[in-house]
C-alpha cells in the first residue's frame, strides 16, 4: 500500500485540457458538462463496436481512458450495453460476418443514437475495401453522424470529433 | 536461461529424407517439395523430436507457374524452420489429417477448407471455421483462382454453428459476443457452466474476417502488400511488416543494409514494450487494481508519443518497408529513446513491487487460468503465453538473426503457467527489451537504412519469421514472374493459443474469464484475417 500511495503522490495529475478550443481550461470543461447535461440530462455514454478492424483503432480508443485524456473526467463513459449508450463509436471495415451484429447493436441504442465512424476503414473501407468478406465503410450499413479519418486516428482527434458531434447536436436540439 | 533441448532430441535434418532447399534469409529456413507418404511421416518425426507445427495453408496456383494445388506445413525444429509443400491431386484436393499429431492443426485445416477448398482426410472436426455461410451463394472458396464469390441475398443470417453441448443437471450456457462488453475485437464465446464454475468454453471466431489474403493478390508487393501486412493485426504491425518484408526480400534475393535491420529491431522491441505496458495495466485493472491501469496506461501513452515523434506514427505503422526502414532517427532522437528507457524502467520496477506486494492482486493472479507445462507442450502453446508455461522458445534466442546475434537476448520463462506466470514474463520482457533498445540505439551501425528492391523476373517463394510481442509471426509469400502476389499467407501465434485458452478456463469461475483472457491477449483480426 505504501508503494502505491508514494507512486500516486509522485505522479501527480497527468490530465491535459480537452482538445476543443483555443481557450481550453476549466471553463471549457464546465461548459461541456453543461452541454452534455442539456442534451442528454446525464453524462455521455458510448458503446464501442469493432465491426472488423485490425485492432489498431481499438488501441487508440483505449488510450482515451488514460490519465492524459481523462475522458471520464469530461463526463464521457464507455458502457457495456448499447441500451445504455447515447453514441456508438464504430471501427471498420464492416466485415460480412459483423453486419447483422452491427445492425442489431444500432437498433438497440436509444435516441439520440449518435454514430461516429473511427479510422480510415470506418470512413471509406480503407485498405481492405469492399470484397466478398468486407462491406467497406460503416455508412454502408448504419447511418453515420461523423467520421474520424486516420490509420488509426490519434486519441485527441477521436475525442475532438466526439465533442464536436455532441456540440453540434446541442445546437440543433430543443432546450430540455 | 536458453532453451534447453537435450542433444539426443535434436532432429537431424537429413533424417527427414527431404530434398531441403535453404531459403536466402537471415533466419535458417528450408523448403522441400514432398510426396504424399512423407506428409504424415515428417509431422511425426518433428513431433517426436520436440519440434512444433507453426502454420498450415493452401495454395492454388492456377497453373501460373507457382505450382498447381498444394498444401503447406511449416515446422519449427531445433535448426530452424522447415516448410514442406505437398502437391495435391486436382480431383480430390485433399491431404492426410495432421490434427492427430499436432492438435493445433485442427482449426488451421478447417480454415484451409473454407478459404482454399482443400480438405484434411479423416479429420474429426469437419465444421467450417472462418466461413459463416455469408461469403457467397453458392459457396466458393475465396482463394481459388477464378473464384467469384457472389453476394448472398440481403438479410441472410449466418449459418447455425453446431456448438458441443454439455449434458447434465444444472448445466446452462452463457453466450457472449460477437460484440463484447468492452473495447475489444469481435468473437463469440459459449460457456457451459454449473453455478459459477466453467465446465467448458467453446470459441467461435471468424467475425473479423475481411478477406486479407485475397486482398493481397490485388496489391503490389512493394507498396500495398507491405501496408496491408502491417494491418493484419494492428498491435503487431511492426512484427508483420518485418515478416512480410523478410519474405519479399528472401523471394527476391535482396540483402537489407545493416542499419535497416537494426532499426527494425529497435521498432520491434518498442512494439513489445508498448503492448506489455498496456497489458500489465489492464491485468491490474481486471484484478481490481485501477491504480495499475492508471499508471501503466500513462507510461504507455508516454511511450507511444515518443514513437509518434520519432517514427511518424504512434504504432510505427508503415515504418518497416521492403528494403529496410523508412525512418532513420537522428542521434538526438536516439538519445531521447535511451533516456526514456531509463525513466520507464524506474517506474516499471516500482510498479512491479506494488503488484507483487498487493495481496488482493496476487490472490487473483495466482493459480488462475493455469496451463501446466505438459499440457502446454501437448497443445503447442506458443509465444509469450507458452513461455509462461515453461515452453522456452523465443526466435530471438533460438535462431538469433541480425541484429539479435549481437545482443544476447535473455529468454524470460515461468513454470507455473497461471496468470501470475504470464504477468511475470511480461515484466521480465519489458526490462529486457528496454536493455535491448538502449543497446540498439548505442550500437546503430552506419550506412543507409534502406535500399531499393529489384523484382525477380521469375516466380519465387519467400518466408519471413519474426518473434513479435505475442509470439512467432510467419509470412509465406509466392510472387509470380510478372511481379504480382500470387499468394501471401500470414500466420498469427493466436492460432495456437486460442484453443489452449479453452483449456485454461476449465474449472475457473466465470468472473475470472476476463482476467485469464487478458493474460493471453490473443488477436482476433490476426487470426480471422
Amino acid at each position: 500500500m505504501w508503494h502505491i500511495l508514494k507512486q500516486v503522490a509522485r505522479t501527480g495529475i497527468a490530465s491535459e485540457p480537452a482538445p476543443m478550443s483555443p481557450q481550453a481550461g476549466r471553463a471549457v470543461v464546465e461548459r461541456l458538462h453543461h452541454d452534455l447535461l442539456g442534451i442528454l440530462g446525464q453524462a455521455l455514454t458510448i458503446r464501442q463496436v469493432d465491426a472488423g478492424s485490425c485492432n489498431g483503432c481499438e488501441l487508440e480508443i483505449h488510450a482515451l481512458n488514460n490519465p492524459y485524456y481523462n475522458i471520464e473526467g469530461l463526463g464521457i463513459r464507455f458502457v457495456a450495453s448499447p441500451r445504455h449508450a447515447d453514441m456508438l463509436l464504430v471501427t471498420g471495415p464492416v466485415s460480412r460476418h459483423m453486419e447483422e451484429a452491427l445492425r442489431r447493436t444500432y437498433d438497440a441504442v436509444p435516441e439520440p443514437k449518435l454514430v461516429v465512424a473511427v479510422g480510415d476503414c470506418g470512413c471509406t473501407g480503407g485498405i481492405f475495401g469492399e470484397s466478398y468478406a468486407s462491406l467497406g465503410r460503416i455508412a454502408n450499413v448504419i447511418p453515420v453522424d461523423a467520421t474520424v479519418p486516420g490509420c488509426p486516428p490519434p486519441p485527441a482527434q477521436i475525442l475532438q470529433t466526439i465533442l464536436d458531434v455532441v456540440r453540434r447536436t446541442v445546437v440543433g436540439a430543443p432546450t430540455l | 536461461m536458453p532453451a534447453l533441448r537435450p542433444e539426443s532430441e535434436r532432429l537431424a535434418l537429413s533424417a527427414l529424407g527431404l530434398d531441403l532447399q535453404r531459403l536466402p534469409a537471415s533466419l535458417p529456413m528450408w523448403r522441400a517439395v514432398i510426396v504424399r507418404d512423407q506428409w504424415t511421416a515428417v509431422a511425426r518425426a518433428v513431433a517426436g523430436s520436440g519440434g512444433r507445427l507453426v502454420a498450415m495453408w493452401g495454395l492454388d496456383g492456377g497453373g501460373a507457374g507457382a505450382g498447381e494445388v498444394a498444401a503447406f506445413a511449416a515446422y519449427a525444429v531445433s535448426q530452424g524452420l522447415v516448410c514442406v509443400e505437398l502437391p495435391l491431386d486436382q480431383a480430390t484436393l485433399s491431404f492426410p489429417d495432421l490434427a492427430a499429431v499436432f492438435p493445433c492443426a485442427g482449426r488451421m485445416q478447417r480454415a484451409m477448407a473454407d478459404l482454399s477448398g482443400l480438405h484434411a482426410e479423416g479429420a474429426v472436426d469437419g465444421r467450417p471455421w472462418l466461413d459463416h455461410g455469408l461469403w457467397s451463394d453458392p459457396p466458393a472458396p475465396p482463394l481459388q483462382p477464378g473464384s467469384a464469390p457472389s453476394a448472398v441475398p440481403a438479410g441472410t443470417l449466418s449459418a447455425d454453428y453446431p456448438f458441443v453441448r454439455v449434458e447434465g443437471d444444472g448445466v446452462h450456457e452463457i453466450a457472449v459476443g460477437p460484440v463484447h462488453a468492452g473495447i475489444i475485437e469481435p468473437g463469440h464465446f459459449r460457456f457451459s457452466v454449473v453455478g459459477e464454475k466453467v465446465l467448458r468454453l467453446e470459441q467461435h471466431l471468424g467475425y473479423a474476417h475481411k478477406g486479407i489474403e485475397r486482398r493481397f493478390t490485388e496489391l503490389s508487393p512493394l507498396d500495398g502488400g507491405a501496408r496491408l501486412a502491417g494491418r493484419v493485426s494492428g498491435d503487431s504491425t511492426v512484427a508483420y511488416a518485418w515478416a512480410y518484408c523478410m519474405a519479399l526480400e528472401s523471394a527476391w534475393h535482396c540483402a537489407v543494409p545493416k542499419r535497416g535491420v537494426w532499426l527494425r529491431a529497435l521498432m520491434l522491441e518498442r512494439e513489445r514494450v508498448a503492448n506489455h505496458l498496456g497489458d500489465l495495466g489492464a491485468l491490474g485493472n481486471d484484478a481490481g487494481l485501477a491504480f495499475g491501469l492508471a499508471q501503466f496506461s500513462r507510461l504507455r501513452e508516454d511511450w507511444l508519443r515518443l514513437s509518434g515523434e520519432v517514427f511518424g506514427h504512434r504504432l510505427m505503422m508503415d515504418a518497416v518497408v521492403p528494403g529496410g526502414s523508412a525512418v532513420d532517427p537522428p542521434p538526438a532522437a536516439r538519445d531521447r529513446m535511451r533516456v526514456q528507457c531509463d525513466e520507464i524502467e524506474r517506474e516499471v520496477r516500482i510498479l512491479r513491487t506494488a503488484y507483487d506486494e498487493h495481496a488482493g492482486v496476487q490472490d487473483r493472479f495466482l493459480g488462475a487460468g493455469r496451463v501446466d507445462p505438459a499440457l502446454a507442450a501437448q497443445l503447442g502453446l506458443t509465444g509469450l503465453a507458452g513461455r509462461g508455461s515453461a515452453q522456452a522458445f523465443d526466435l530471438r534466442c533460438d535462431h538469433a538473426w541480425a541484429p539479435y546475434d549481437q545482443l544476447d537476448v535473455k529468454i524470460a520463462t515461468q513454470g507455473q503457467g497461471d496468470v501470475a506466470g504470464r504477468v511475470a514474463v511480461r515484466f521480465d520482457e519489458v526490462l529486457e527489451s528496454l536493455r535491448l533498445i538502449r543497446a540498439l540505439c548505442l550500437g546503430l551501425p552506419g550506412g543507409p537504412a534502406r535500399v531499393e528492391l529489384t523484382p525477380a523476373d521469375l516466380a519465387t517463394f519467400g518466408m519471413g519469421w519474426v518473434e513479435g510481442w505475442r509470439g512467432e509471426v510467419l509470412v509465406a509469400l509466392n510472387v509470380g514472374a510478372d511481379g504480382r502476389i500470387l499468394r501471401c499467407h500470414c500466420h498469427d501465434p493466436s492460432w495456437q493459443n486460442w484453443p489452449v485458452l479453452e483449456h485454461a478456463i476449465i474449472g475457473n469461475i466465470v468472473p475470472d474469464f476476463p482476467l485469464i483472457n487478458k493474460s493471453f491477449n490473443l488477436s482476433y483480426s490476426g487470426h480471422d484475417l
